[in-house]
Protein backbone atom coordinates (compact mmCIF):
# COMPACT_ATOMS: atom_id res chain seq x y z
CA UNK A 1 0.00 0.00 0.00
CA UNK A 2 1.45 3.47 -0.92
CA UNK A 3 0.12 6.21 0.94
CA UNK A 4 0.70 9.79 -0.78
CA UNK A 5 1.79 12.77 2.07
CA UNK A 6 1.88 16.52 0.66
CA UNK A 7 5.09 18.14 0.83
CA UNK A 8 4.64 21.52 2.17
CA UNK A 9 7.91 22.46 2.58
CA UNK A 10 8.59 23.71 -0.72
CA UNK A 11 10.64 27.10 -0.96
CA UNK A 12 8.22 28.16 -3.34
CA UNK A 13 4.56 29.32 -1.42
CA UNK A 14 2.86 29.22 -4.75
CA UNK A 15 4.51 25.89 -6.01
CA UNK A 16 1.83 22.78 -6.25
CA UNK A 17 1.54 20.17 -3.96
CA UNK A 18 4.31 17.21 -4.04
CA UNK A 19 3.24 14.13 -3.62
CA UNK A 20 6.15 11.73 -2.46
CA UNK A 21 5.77 7.61 -1.32
CA UNK A 22 5.46 7.10 2.65
CA UNK A 23 9.07 5.93 3.35
CA UNK A 24 8.07 2.94 5.60
CA UNK A 25 9.08 2.83 8.91
CA UNK A 26 11.40 4.63 10.75
CA UNK A 27 14.98 4.51 10.43
CA UNK A 28 16.49 2.32 13.33
CA UNK A 29 18.19 5.42 14.61
CA UNK A 30 14.97 7.21 15.03
CA UNK A 31 13.44 4.34 16.74
CA UNK A 32 16.34 3.63 19.05
CA UNK A 33 16.74 7.18 20.20
CA UNK A 34 12.23 7.13 20.65
CA UNK A 35 12.95 4.03 22.91
CA UNK A 36 15.89 5.80 24.71
CA UNK A 37 13.90 8.85 25.65
CA UNK A 38 11.31 6.63 26.83
CA UNK A 39 13.24 5.06 29.11
CA UNK A 40 14.65 8.59 30.43
CA UNK A 41 10.98 10.03 31.15
CA UNK A 42 10.80 7.18 32.88
CA UNK A 43 14.02 7.91 34.83
CA UNK A 44 12.49 10.99 35.44
CA UNK A 45 9.71 9.85 37.01
CA UNK A 46 12.03 7.26 39.17
CA UNK A 47 13.34 10.73 40.38
CA UNK A 48 9.86 12.18 40.84
CA UNK A 49 9.09 9.48 43.42
CA UNK A 50 12.80 10.44 45.71
CA UNK A 51 11.97 14.21 45.43
CA UNK A 52 8.40 13.15 46.88
CA UNK A 53 9.83 11.70 49.42
CA UNK A 54 12.18 14.28 50.24
CA UNK A 55 9.42 16.95 49.62
CA UNK A 56 7.37 15.09 52.35
CA UNK A 57 10.49 14.55 55.01
CA UNK A 58 12.50 17.87 54.57
CA UNK A 59 11.59 19.20 58.11
CA UNK A 60 11.64 15.79 59.57
CA UNK A 61 15.36 16.21 61.26
CA UNK A 62 14.55 14.50 64.51
CA UNK A 63 16.49 17.55 66.47
CA UNK A 64 19.48 16.85 64.14
CA UNK A 65 21.18 19.14 61.55
CA UNK A 66 18.69 21.16 59.27
CA UNK A 67 20.19 21.24 55.48
CA UNK A 68 20.85 25.33 56.45
CA UNK A 69 23.49 24.17 58.68
CA UNK A 70 24.66 21.58 56.57
CA UNK A 71 24.74 23.03 52.93
CA UNK A 72 27.81 24.98 51.54
CA UNK A 73 26.11 26.71 48.76
CA UNK A 74 30.03 27.52 46.74
CA UNK A 75 30.38 23.49 46.48
CA UNK A 76 27.14 23.39 45.07
CA UNK A 77 27.84 26.24 42.91
CA UNK A 78 31.22 24.77 41.91
CA UNK A 79 29.15 21.39 41.14
CA UNK A 80 26.91 23.04 39.11
CA UNK A 81 29.11 24.57 36.75
CA UNK A 82 31.23 21.56 36.32
CA UNK A 83 28.47 19.56 35.16
CA UNK A 84 27.08 22.58 32.97
CA UNK A 85 30.13 22.72 31.65
CA UNK A 86 30.56 18.86 30.63
CA UNK A 87 26.96 19.20 29.32
CA UNK A 88 28.37 21.85 27.11
CA UNK A 89 31.58 19.58 25.69
CA UNK A 90 29.50 16.56 25.59
CA UNK A 91 27.20 18.60 23.17
CA UNK A 92 30.66 19.52 21.09
CA UNK A 93 31.55 15.94 20.81
CA UNK A 94 28.26 15.05 19.94
CA UNK A 95 28.59 17.31 17.00
CA UNK A 96 32.30 15.31 16.19
CA UNK A 97 30.47 12.49 15.99
CA UNK A 98 28.35 13.16 13.59
CA UNK A 99 30.80 15.29 11.49
CA UNK A 100 33.27 11.85 12.19
CA UNK A 101 36.65 13.59 13.03
CA UNK A 102 37.99 11.82 15.66
CA UNK A 103 40.46 14.33 16.91
CA UNK A 104 37.39 16.14 18.35
CA UNK A 105 35.51 13.85 19.78
CA UNK A 106 38.47 12.34 22.14
CA UNK A 107 39.32 16.17 23.00
CA UNK A 108 36.02 17.12 23.82
CA UNK A 109 34.97 13.45 25.63
CA UNK A 110 38.23 14.16 27.54
CA UNK A 111 36.91 17.77 29.23
CA UNK A 112 32.93 16.19 29.59
CA UNK A 113 35.09 13.15 31.68
CA UNK A 114 37.13 15.58 33.53
CA UNK A 115 34.34 17.96 34.43
CA UNK A 116 32.00 15.14 35.14
CA UNK A 117 34.79 13.54 37.49
CA UNK A 118 35.25 17.27 39.08
CA UNK A 119 31.15 17.19 39.69
CA UNK A 120 31.59 13.57 41.67
CA UNK A 121 34.67 14.47 43.42
CA UNK A 122 33.06 17.48 45.01
CA UNK A 123 29.84 14.87 45.37
CA UNK A 124 31.53 12.57 47.13
CA UNK A 125 33.25 15.14 49.18
CA UNK A 126 30.86 16.56 50.55
CA UNK A 127 29.14 13.08 51.42
CA UNK A 128 32.42 12.35 53.72
CA UNK A 129 32.26 15.23 55.18
CA UNK A 130 28.41 15.12 56.60
CA UNK A 131 28.98 11.58 57.39
CA UNK A 132 32.16 12.08 59.30
CA UNK A 133 30.20 14.89 61.73
CA UNK A 134 27.48 12.12 62.27
CA UNK A 135 24.92 13.49 59.56
CA UNK A 136 24.88 10.56 57.75
CA UNK A 137 22.21 9.18 56.56
CA UNK A 138 21.00 7.19 59.50
CA UNK A 139 20.29 10.59 61.59
CA UNK A 140 17.14 11.29 60.55
CA UNK A 141 14.37 10.95 57.76
CA UNK A 142 15.42 14.18 56.44
CA UNK A 143 18.97 13.13 55.82
CA UNK A 144 18.19 9.47 54.94
CA UNK A 145 15.65 11.20 51.86
CA UNK A 146 19.22 13.91 51.20
CA UNK A 147 21.21 11.02 50.70
CA UNK A 148 18.94 9.13 48.45
CA UNK A 149 18.06 11.32 46.05
CA UNK A 150 21.15 13.32 45.96
CA UNK A 151 23.61 9.55 45.71
CA UNK A 152 21.01 8.60 43.39
CA UNK A 153 21.67 11.14 41.02
CA UNK A 154 25.78 11.00 41.58
CA UNK A 155 25.09 6.43 40.97
CA UNK A 156 23.70 8.12 37.48
CA UNK A 157 26.75 10.57 37.15
CA UNK A 158 29.00 7.64 37.57
CA UNK A 159 27.37 5.57 35.12
CA UNK A 160 27.32 7.67 33.03
CA UNK A 161 31.38 8.59 33.47
CA UNK A 162 31.42 4.85 32.77
CA UNK A 163 29.27 4.75 29.39
CA UNK A 164 31.77 7.44 27.98
CA UNK A 165 34.86 5.42 28.81
CA UNK A 166 32.57 2.26 26.51
CA UNK A 167 32.24 4.51 23.83
CA UNK A 168 35.47 5.89 23.35
CA UNK A 169 36.61 2.51 23.15
CA UNK A 170 34.21 1.65 20.86
CA UNK A 171 34.71 4.53 18.15
CA UNK A 172 38.61 3.88 19.09
CA UNK A 173 38.12 0.25 17.66
CA UNK A 174 35.19 0.58 15.21
CA UNK A 175 35.13 3.63 14.30
CA UNK A 176 32.11 5.84 12.89
CA UNK A 177 29.68 2.89 12.06
CA UNK A 178 26.15 3.08 12.60
CA UNK A 179 25.74 1.24 15.88
CA UNK A 180 28.21 3.43 17.68
CA UNK A 181 26.82 6.50 16.30
CA UNK A 182 23.62 5.87 17.47
CA UNK A 183 24.59 4.88 20.92
CA UNK A 184 26.81 8.35 21.35
CA UNK A 185 23.55 9.53 20.24
CA UNK A 186 21.82 7.91 23.29
CA UNK A 187 24.73 8.45 25.60
CA UNK A 188 24.33 12.44 25.13
CA UNK A 189 21.09 12.54 25.59
CA UNK A 190 21.44 10.63 28.64
CA UNK A 191 23.98 12.89 29.85
CA UNK A 192 21.81 15.91 29.19
CA UNK A 193 19.17 14.62 31.11
CA UNK A 194 21.17 14.30 33.92
CA UNK A 195 22.24 18.24 34.09
CA UNK A 196 18.32 18.33 33.96
CA UNK A 197 18.04 16.19 37.31
CA UNK A 198 20.52 18.26 38.56
CA UNK A 199 18.89 21.53 38.06
CA UNK A 200 15.75 20.47 40.30
CA UNK A 201 18.37 18.82 43.02
CA UNK A 202 19.74 22.06 43.72
CA UNK A 203 16.95 24.19 43.31
CA UNK A 204 14.68 21.88 45.86
CA UNK A 205 17.57 20.57 47.59
CA UNK A 206 20.56 23.38 48.16
CA UNK A 207 18.46 26.53 47.37
CA UNK A 208 15.45 26.27 49.11
CA UNK A 209 17.04 24.26 52.00
CA UNK A 210 19.00 27.31 52.80
CA UNK A 211 16.92 30.02 51.79
CA UNK A 212 14.97 31.34 54.71
CA UNK B 1 16.73 -2.92 2.31
CA UNK B 2 19.13 -4.88 4.61
CA UNK B 3 19.87 -2.42 7.81
CA UNK B 4 22.84 -1.35 6.77
CA UNK B 5 22.09 0.78 3.79
CA UNK B 6 18.97 1.85 5.62
CA UNK B 7 20.49 3.32 8.23
CA UNK B 8 23.05 4.55 5.82
CA UNK B 9 20.19 5.78 4.68
CA UNK B 10 18.80 7.98 7.12
CA UNK B 11 22.44 8.26 9.12
CA UNK B 12 21.18 11.42 11.04
CA UNK B 13 17.93 10.12 12.38
CA UNK B 14 15.58 12.58 10.20
CA UNK B 15 13.76 11.02 7.15
CA UNK B 16 11.65 14.69 6.68
CA UNK B 17 9.14 13.04 8.88
CA UNK B 18 10.42 11.93 12.27
CA UNK B 19 12.98 13.16 14.05
CA UNK B 20 15.00 11.07 17.00
CA UNK B 21 15.45 13.19 19.96
CA UNK B 22 18.54 14.88 20.22
CA UNK B 23 19.15 15.18 16.59
CA UNK B 24 18.14 18.66 14.48
CA UNK B 25 16.73 18.33 10.93
CA UNK B 26 20.55 18.95 9.46
CA UNK B 27 23.99 18.66 10.51
CA UNK B 28 25.66 22.40 10.68
CA UNK B 29 28.68 22.52 12.65
CA UNK B 30 28.69 26.05 13.24
CA UNK B 31 24.82 26.47 13.60
CA UNK B 32 25.49 23.45 16.15
CA UNK B 33 28.13 25.24 18.00
CA UNK B 34 25.90 28.10 18.03
CA UNK B 35 23.17 26.57 19.79
CA UNK B 36 24.92 24.94 22.23
CA UNK B 37 26.89 27.93 23.24
CA UNK B 38 23.54 30.09 23.39
CA UNK B 39 22.02 27.27 25.58
CA UNK B 40 25.27 27.42 27.87
CA UNK B 41 24.79 31.51 28.46
CA UNK B 42 21.11 31.24 28.75
CA UNK B 43 21.74 27.90 31.71
CA UNK B 44 24.88 29.98 33.26
CA UNK B 45 22.38 33.13 33.73
CA UNK B 46 19.50 31.30 34.68
CA UNK B 47 21.95 29.61 37.81
CA UNK B 48 23.26 32.24 38.49
CA UNK B 49 19.80 34.15 39.11
CA UNK B 50 18.51 31.44 41.39
CA UNK B 51 21.75 31.37 43.44
CA UNK B 52 20.80 34.97 43.73
CA UNK B 53 17.35 34.73 44.52
CA UNK B 54 18.00 32.25 47.16
CA UNK B 55 20.65 34.68 49.34
CA UNK B 56 18.95 37.81 48.36
CA UNK B 57 16.66 39.99 50.38
CA UNK B 58 15.22 41.96 47.82
CA UNK B 59 12.83 39.36 47.38
CA UNK B 60 9.84 39.28 49.75
CA UNK B 61 11.00 35.84 51.66
CA UNK B 62 7.86 33.70 51.38
CA UNK B 63 8.34 34.35 47.54
CA UNK B 64 11.79 33.41 46.88
CA UNK B 65 10.76 29.71 46.65
CA UNK B 66 8.43 30.92 43.94
CA UNK B 67 11.32 32.49 42.06
CA UNK B 68 13.46 29.46 42.41
CA UNK B 69 10.81 27.26 40.67
CA UNK B 70 10.07 29.71 37.69
CA UNK B 71 14.00 30.18 37.38
CA UNK B 72 14.20 26.22 37.54
CA UNK B 73 11.43 25.29 34.94
CA UNK B 74 12.93 27.77 32.78
CA UNK B 75 16.46 26.30 32.97
CA UNK B 76 14.84 22.70 32.12
CA UNK B 77 13.48 24.38 29.75
CA UNK B 78 16.72 26.05 28.15
CA UNK B 79 18.08 22.02 28.58
CA UNK B 80 15.55 20.44 26.98
CA UNK B 81 15.54 22.74 23.62
CA UNK B 82 18.98 23.86 23.42
CA UNK B 83 21.09 20.43 24.52
CA UNK B 84 18.32 17.57 23.86
CA UNK B 85 16.90 19.23 20.90
CA UNK B 86 13.49 18.90 21.49
CA UNK B 87 11.28 21.01 19.27
CA UNK B 88 8.03 22.25 18.33
CA UNK B 89 8.32 21.15 14.57
CA UNK B 90 6.37 18.23 13.10
CA UNK B 91 9.06 16.04 13.07
CA UNK B 92 8.87 16.16 17.18
CA UNK B 93 5.30 15.52 17.72
CA UNK B 94 6.10 11.85 19.00
CA UNK B 95 8.72 13.35 21.06
CA UNK B 96 7.26 15.91 22.74
CA UNK B 97 3.78 13.75 23.21
CA UNK B 98 5.91 11.64 25.56
CA UNK B 99 7.88 14.30 27.66
CA UNK B 100 4.11 15.97 27.91
CA UNK B 101 2.67 12.43 29.43
CA UNK B 102 6.11 12.09 31.40
CA UNK B 103 6.15 15.46 32.87
CA UNK B 104 2.00 14.78 33.64
CA UNK B 105 3.01 11.76 35.99
CA UNK B 106 6.03 13.59 37.63
CA UNK B 107 3.78 16.62 39.00
CA UNK B 108 0.70 13.56 39.65
CA UNK B 109 3.69 11.72 41.83
CA UNK B 110 5.24 15.16 43.72
CA UNK B 111 1.81 17.13 44.05
CA UNK B 112 0.00 14.16 44.48
CA UNK B 113 2.22 12.89 47.62
CA UNK B 114 2.71 16.70 49.11
CA UNK B 115 -0.79 16.94 49.03
CA UNK B 116 -1.93 13.66 50.67
CA UNK B 117 0.98 13.59 53.51
CA UNK B 118 0.19 17.34 54.22
CA UNK B 119 -3.48 16.08 54.87
CA UNK B 120 -2.39 13.54 56.94
CA UNK B 121 -0.32 15.60 59.09
CA UNK B 122 -3.42 18.11 59.38
CA UNK B 123 -5.75 15.33 60.82
CA UNK B 124 -2.91 13.61 63.00
CA UNK B 125 -4.00 13.51 66.48
CA UNK B 126 -0.25 15.19 68.29
CA UNK B 127 1.44 12.53 70.32
CA UNK B 128 1.21 13.82 73.77
CA UNK B 129 -2.89 13.74 73.19
CA UNK B 130 -2.06 10.24 71.50
CA UNK B 131 -0.18 8.90 75.06
CA UNK B 132 -3.05 10.48 76.91
CA UNK B 133 -5.53 8.59 75.46
CA UNK B 134 -3.74 5.45 75.86
CA UNK B 135 -3.72 5.91 79.38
Amino acid sequence: MTIAIVDQGAADPDALPVYRPFPGPASKRIVVGYGFWIFLLSDFIMFSAFFAAYAVLSGETAGGPTGKQLFDLRIVAAETGALLASSFTCGMSALAVQTRQFGKVYAASFFTFLFGAVFLGLEINEFARMVAEGAGPQRSAFLSSFFSVVGLHGIHVTIGLTWLLVMLAQIATRGFIPNTMRRFLCFALFWHALDIIWVALFTVVYLMGTAT
Amino acid sequence: MTEETHAHHHEYGHDGYDSAPGDQNAIDVVAGTEGYLLGMVLAVALTAASFWAAQTDLIYAPGIPIALGVFAVAQMGVHLVFFLHISTGPDNTNNILALAFGILIVVLVVAGSLWIVANLNHNMVPMDQLMKMQR
